[in-house]
């Protein structure tokens, strides 16, 4: 399932003109600050914003066409959305709420489905509840089993995350991350937190503006100085996909694979072969120039030294490629002229610290 | 306690005001859910006009409705002739002439509970594959549900109190348009009626006690029900 979307539109002082397209499953995050125009672009596609100008595809059918003057209703487009304010309808149960898109898909889905979505999100308990007895998280899951139960073609989600307090935020993620494995279907995931971003997203568009800035996958995306520059986000450092090669019992460490190397990490309990996500932060790097033989970091990576740019009156983003992985790190802006960095320098990366999220599932293949 | 004739005007004044309410209902209604949420140029001429009835005084639109549907106005008399109906001097007319009269009590009471519900909520509706009927009645009919019985409530007790329009468009005749207020009007004018206007007022009194009681009642209910 694809989606590709052409639109303009002037919203008089802002003007939005987005062009992108999305080929496969998994979730693409349309990432850019407050304003840029990120809800606007979900709203054309779900069709309850109609463009002055474009067009939007979605599987192959024509949504919006300006020019031939088609606009499907949203309630003809088969495009699940999940809204930042959940949504739900207050004088329904859960179960009301969750079979209402259900009814109503074209095609239904079978009732062996409805479980199936039901325990994927943890809902069991809470069928007989009415939505005002529901915490802000418990919605949230609601609100999501809704809109996938209504078998959309493209799922969109708006936020879902934002008007949710850390907790209820780490007791979503790991739902969203099955999701993003199991569901065989594309999903655009509005967000303007890097967090969310570098931990949930398999590529990235960048929007600013009401424009597209940027568009790759993750692991490129967020280790891309003039993207960090771009979105004036502290660049995020680097997002790695390896695999989990063995475990040291003995040394309590266990090694993780990626192109370009391996990363020593506490002992974890995820089987060899696993496939894993980590992240390691740009402060977290330190560079040298030969390599340094006692030292207490486990990760002395070499690479080489891709782009620099000084980001402020003290500090200097450096963009490393090691075999395919791209790293970031954060030096001060003298230690940067000390070292001479220059692109195509071999340097040696010294990552003090590897974030592994304790619930981190497998990267979708 | 109440004399025959008593009782009757009573009966009268509770059909009266069910069929002016039951009839005024839907059209309120279709007229509410068109205008809420809508915006288009006349829409505040369209509104004035929709609640003309509760600020003119009643012996006009008593009036207004005798030019109209008495048996010799034109429009009346084509009634009469095609169609066998007659609005004049009949207690149906006395129907009319209250509906319209309490009609912007419903038509304002349902269109602020459609205004009252989320935008956002068709929103969702319309994504999960909810035509425009589809949401007016399982979205817009039960949300506004509180608004809906509220609105029909205070019109009947509005019904109940008529006194102009009916005297004025259909007259004060027995047992056919002799409302409560009617007969207690009777009563005054007629030499030793003063306990028969005492009693009927008592009545309305307490009819109106229980009519607001009601609504009160309802809406709580349905509050509960519309999970508000």
């Amino acid at each position: 399932m694809s989606i590709s979307v052409r639109i303009r539109h002037d919203f008089g002082g802002f003007q939005l003109a987005a062009n992108f397209a999305v080929e496969q499953s998994g979730i693409t995050a349309l990432f850019g600050p407050s304003g840029s125009g990120k809800t606007s672009i979900v709203n054309a596609i779900a069709g309850l914003l109609r463009p002055q100008q474009g067009n939007i595809v979605i599987g192959g059918e024509t949504v919006l066409d300006t020019q031939s003057r088609i606009c499907v209703p949203p309630q003809l487009r088969r495009v699940g959305y999940v809204f930042q304010d959940a949504r739900l309808f207050p004088h329904m149960s859960v179960e009301g709420n969750l079979r209402f898109g259900w009814r109503r898909a074209p095609i239904q889905a079978e009732e062996a489905e409805f479980a199936r979505i039901v325990s994927l999100l943890g809902l069991e308990s809470l069928l007989a509840r009415r939505p005002a007895k529901l915490s802000g998280g418990e919605k949230s899951r609601v609100a999501l089993g809704r809109a996938l139960l209504s078998s959309p073609r493209i799922l969109l989600l708006d936020e879902p995350l934002a008007a949710l307090d850390a907790a209820r935020k780490a007791e979503i993620f790991p739902y969203l991350e099955r999701l993003r494995d199991e569901a065989k279907l594309p999903m655009l995931y509005v967000s303007h937190s890097l967090d969310e971003v570098a931990r949930l997203a398999d590529s990235v568009i960048v929007i600013k503006g009401g424009a597209v800035a940027a568009q790759g996958p993750v692991f490129d995306i967020l280790a891309d100085l003039d993207i960090s520059a771009l979105t004036g986000a502290p660049s995020f450092g680097a997002v790695i996909d390896t695999r989990v090669s063995a475990h040291r019992q003995s040394a309590g460490l266990s090694v993780l694979a990626f192109d370009g190397g391996q990363l020593i990490v506490p002992l974890l309990r995820h089987p060899t072969g696993q496939r894993l996500r980590v992240r390691i932060r740009a402060e977290d790097v330190m560079l040298a120039t030969e390599e340094p033989r006692t030292i207490s970091a486990n990760n002395v990576l070499l690479c080489s030294v891709t782009a620099v740019r000084e980001t402020d009156a003290s500090h200097a983003d450096v963009q490393l490629l090691c075999g395919r992985a791209r790293f970031v790190a954060r030096i001060t802006r003298a230690s940067s002229q000390r070292l001479g960095l220059k692109p195509g320098m071999p340097v040696f990366a010294i990552a003090k610290s590897v974030i592994v999220d304790p619930h981190a599932a497998q990267v979708a293949d | 306690m109440l004399s025959p004739a008593e009782v009757e005007a009573l009966l009268l004044s509770l059909r009266i005001s069910a069929v002016a309410v039951a009839c005024a209902l839907p059209i309120a209604l279709a007229l509410a859910a068109l205008l809420a949420h809508r915006r288009f140029p006349g829409k505040s001429i369209i509104d004035g006009a929709l609640h003309l009835p509760m600020v003119l005084p009643p012996v006009v639109v008593g009036y207004l409705l005798l030019v109209v549907l008495g048996t010799r106005a034109p429009v009346g008399a084509w009634l009469l002739e095609h169609f066998g109906i007659r609005f004049a001097f009949s207690w149906t007319g006395a129907a009319l002439a209250s509906g319209i009269i309490t009609f912007p009590f419903q038509f304002r009471a349902i269109r602020l509970s459609i205004e009252a519900i989320d935008s956002g909520i068709g929103d969702a509706a319309k994504t999960l594959g909810a035509g425009a009927l589809d949401r007016f009645i399982n979205l817009t009919l039960p949300l506004a549900l509180p608004g809906i019985i509220a609105g029909a409530i205070t019109a009947f007790a509005a019904c109940l109190g008529e006194f102009g329009a009916i005297i004025t468009f259909v007259s004060n005749i027995p047992g056919e348009t002799r409302t409560l207020p009617l007969a207690i009007y009777s009563a005054l004018q007629s030499p030793g009626g003063e306990a028969e206007a005492a009693r009927l007022s008592l009545l309305a009194i307490i009819l109106a006690l229980i009519g607001v009681t009601l609504a009160e009642f309802a809406d709580r209910r349905i509050r509960v029900f519309a999970g508000r």
